[in-house]
């Protein structure tokens, strides 16, 4: 048992954190349901009867093309999950499982990809997306993203993967798996909360970006959501009512997807997998 | 017919030798025991004979066919891991009938199968567990019948009992001799432990150094060892060895001038210098016998109703003696130990076995 002391003063801390990382959110949300007149006189109240509106929303989902934002987005982010978990995950194992000549080679080169920022090659970026007539297009989204969060996947996968007994692999190869299925039947299950993990860190930067989809999908109804909710953010005039609305529905899907990962993710932990 | 035959297998990890020219027949419905120091290339001889470890020359055939370049499936082998290797997301059904699905079996074969394997070994109300919630020897039997299952021509167990409490240890041993005699199969064992090896072989191997030291009948290399590692190897605790030199007519002189009057095998020159050896359970303390050595009492083990005495000898070797009862002898005093001529080994100064 700890000292009471110290656990409140550690609880004390996370609270504080906790208040201070919410507060931005629920400023968020609580002013989308507000009057624009209530928004800018009194930020820090309540919605009251009198102040309480939502034509922020009707605005929001009245407007087809926002919904199609939240499609792309969603879609993106996807998207990205799926083929960082895939080819992280494929690539893992090859790393871990097969010696070969490049082995070591490889692996330092991934090392380095986690720690150059990929913005540093955005003009490269767009030039080859140019060139492979990608550009607006959502595919040029994922490849870029999944290219982004590749190097780190393959480094978290990589030990989960070599925590797996090299006899579970043999005892797949005796029972007459081909490697492929020795990865998806075996590999894959085993390491269920590590996937999770890295698609929760993958999922929410990639929702969160405004940079790529503005460089590589800026118009022809392409944008993501974090781009789209721009439109609202005039050069003279702000339609804030829109802008939190867009803000607070935002967050759900996210908060959709984190749930199911870190359900997974818990789950994983407790029923001790690989053991 | 599932004989396994090898011819001149070689394996190396890069520079390092680890299999050197094994040549090994394992007859058809023969349970072989491979046993040797940890490092000797038991494992990897095994693994080789499965396909999981690739090998640098050789020939391997199972039930006459060549299976040199097969994938372990293909081989028609099942490997019972030490560690057991289960599939901890599957339960003890599915852990049996994965590979068999994925031989596209029919399913009322699949299940006709595991059931029969799983009453055999008494897993019939556990199969619908995960492995994480069996014991250790549940999950043993698991990995056995999901080798059973498949039906394999030959049987490989890599130290299947290490894991195990030594009473269930015992058991297991008790099954898996029933289990062999009932599915009549062929089966190449590794183990560490003397008495699994001698219960249960049809044959012993006994592997040093990346060879096949000797191959046999249990009592064959206890009452023949070929050669010094042999002899020491099997039994225990190991036999005592002691060096000695060939004398005129016959005589055995050891290092601090004691003599033994042997027949000596034809072989034997006087001037040899030969290695002695005498097993601790041959030798008695203060009987009678045709040979005597005197030394004195460093300590005796009691284990009940017998134990071990170590004697040292004036030349400063230590023996072990088996000894009955409750001897009156304690640490200090000098005993007399004796045994008979034909207890005696003798090898020469290469370690082969004379005679
Ligand atoms: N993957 C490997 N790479 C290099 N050397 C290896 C490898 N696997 C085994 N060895 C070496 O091969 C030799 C034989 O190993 P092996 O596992 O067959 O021994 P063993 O007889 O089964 O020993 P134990 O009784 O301890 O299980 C050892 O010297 C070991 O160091
Ligand atoms: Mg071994």
């Amino acid at each position: 048992m700890r000292k009471p002391a110290s656990a409140i003063a550690v609880h004390g801390i996370l609270i504080l954190y906790t208040a201070l990382a919410l507060f931005p959110i629920i400023l968020v949300i609580m002013n989308s349901f507000k009057a624009r007149k209530a928004i800018f006189g009194a930020p820090l109240a309540l919605p009251t009867p009198s102040t309480f509106s939502l034509i922020g929303y009707d605005k929001v989902f009245g407007d087809s093309s926002i919904v199609s934002y939240y499609l792309n987005s969603i879609t993106a982010t996807g998207g990205t999950i799926f083929f960082t978990l895939l080819f992280g995950a494929m690539a893992a194992w090859a790393l871990t499982e097969y010696k070969f000549r490049w082995n070591t080679l490889l692996t330092l080169f991934l090392a380095v990809g986690i720690m150059v920022p990929i913005r540093l090659g955005s003009v490269a970026i767009i030039q080859l997306i140019v060139e492979l007539n990608l550009i607006n297009t959502l595919t040029a989204l994922i490849l870029v993203y999944t290219a982004q969060n590749l190097p780190l996947s393959i480094f978290i996968l990589s030990e989960f993967i070599a925590q797996i007994p090299k006899d579970l692999r043999e005892a797949g190869r005796c029972d007459g798996l081909s490697e492929y299925s020795i990865f998806f039947y075996i590999v894959l299950p085993l390491i269920r909360p590590a996937m999770a993990t890295v698609a929760v860190f993958t999922m929410i930067p990639v929702w969160n970006d405004l940079w790529f989809p503005l460089l590589l999908a800026p118009t022809g109804g392409k944008q993501t959501i974090t781009l789209g909710i721009q439109q609202f953010l005039g050069q003279y005039i702000t339609d804030w009512n829109a802008v939190l609305s867009a803000l607070s529905t935002a967050i759900i899907p996210v908060l959709i997807l984190y749930v199911v990962f870190s359900r997974q993710l818990i789950r994983g932990l407790t029923s001790g997998a690989v053991k | 017919m599932s004989e396994v035959k090898i011819e001149k297998l070689c394996k190396s990890y890069g520079p390092v030798e680890v299999l050197k020219d094994i040549d090994l027949t394992v007859e058809d419905g023969s349970f072989v025991v491979l046993v040797g120091p940890s490092g000797c290339g038991k494992s990897t001889l095994l693994r080789s004979i499965a396909g999981l470890e690739p090998v640098n020359s050789g020939n391997m055939t199972i039930g006459g066919k060549q299976v040199n370049d097969l994938p372990p499936a293909q081989r028609e082998i099942a490997m019972v891991f030490q560690s057991y290797a289960l599939y901890p997301h599957m339960d003890v059904y599915n852990n049996m009938a994965f590979g068999l699905k994925f031989a596209k079996t029919p399913k009322a074969e699949i299940d006709a199968r595991v059931n029969e394997a799983a009453r055999i070994l008494q897993l019939e109300p556990l199969l619908k567990r995960r492995p994480r919630e069996l014991s250790g020897g549940q999950r043993q039997r698991v990995a056995i019948g999901r080798a059973i299952v498949r039906k394999p021509q030959v049987f490989l167990f890599d130290e299947p009992l290490s894991n195990l409490d030594a009473a269930l240890r015992i058991n297991t041993r008790v099954e898996i001799a029933k289990l062999h005699k009932m599915l009549k199969a062929t089966i190449m064992y590794v183990t560490h432990d003397q008495v699994e090896a001698m219960t249960l072989a049809d044959k012993i191997v006994v592997m040093n150094n990346g060879r096949v030291e000797q191959a046999g009948r249990p009592l064959e290399l206890y009452y023949k060892p070929n050669n010094l590692f042999v002899a020491g190897f099997i039994g225990s605790p190991a036999m005592n060895f002691l060096p000695a030199q060939v004398k005129k007519g016959g005589t055995l002189a050891l290092s601090d001038g004691q003599e033994l009057k042997a027949t000596l095998p034809s072989s034997c020159k006087t001037g040899d210098s030969v290695t002695l050896g005498f097993r601790p359970e041959h030798m008695t303390l203060g009987g009678t016998g045709n040979f005597a050595l005197t030394g004195t009492v460093d300590i005796i083990e009691r284990l009940g109703e017998s134990g071990f005495a170590h004697v040292r000898l004036p030349s400063g070797q230590t023996i072990i003696a088996e000894v009955r009862g409750d001897p009156r002898t304690s640490s200090g005093q000098s005993a007399k130990l004796t045994f008979n001529a034909e207890n005696l080994h003798i090898f020469n100064a290469e370690g082969r076995r004379l005679g």
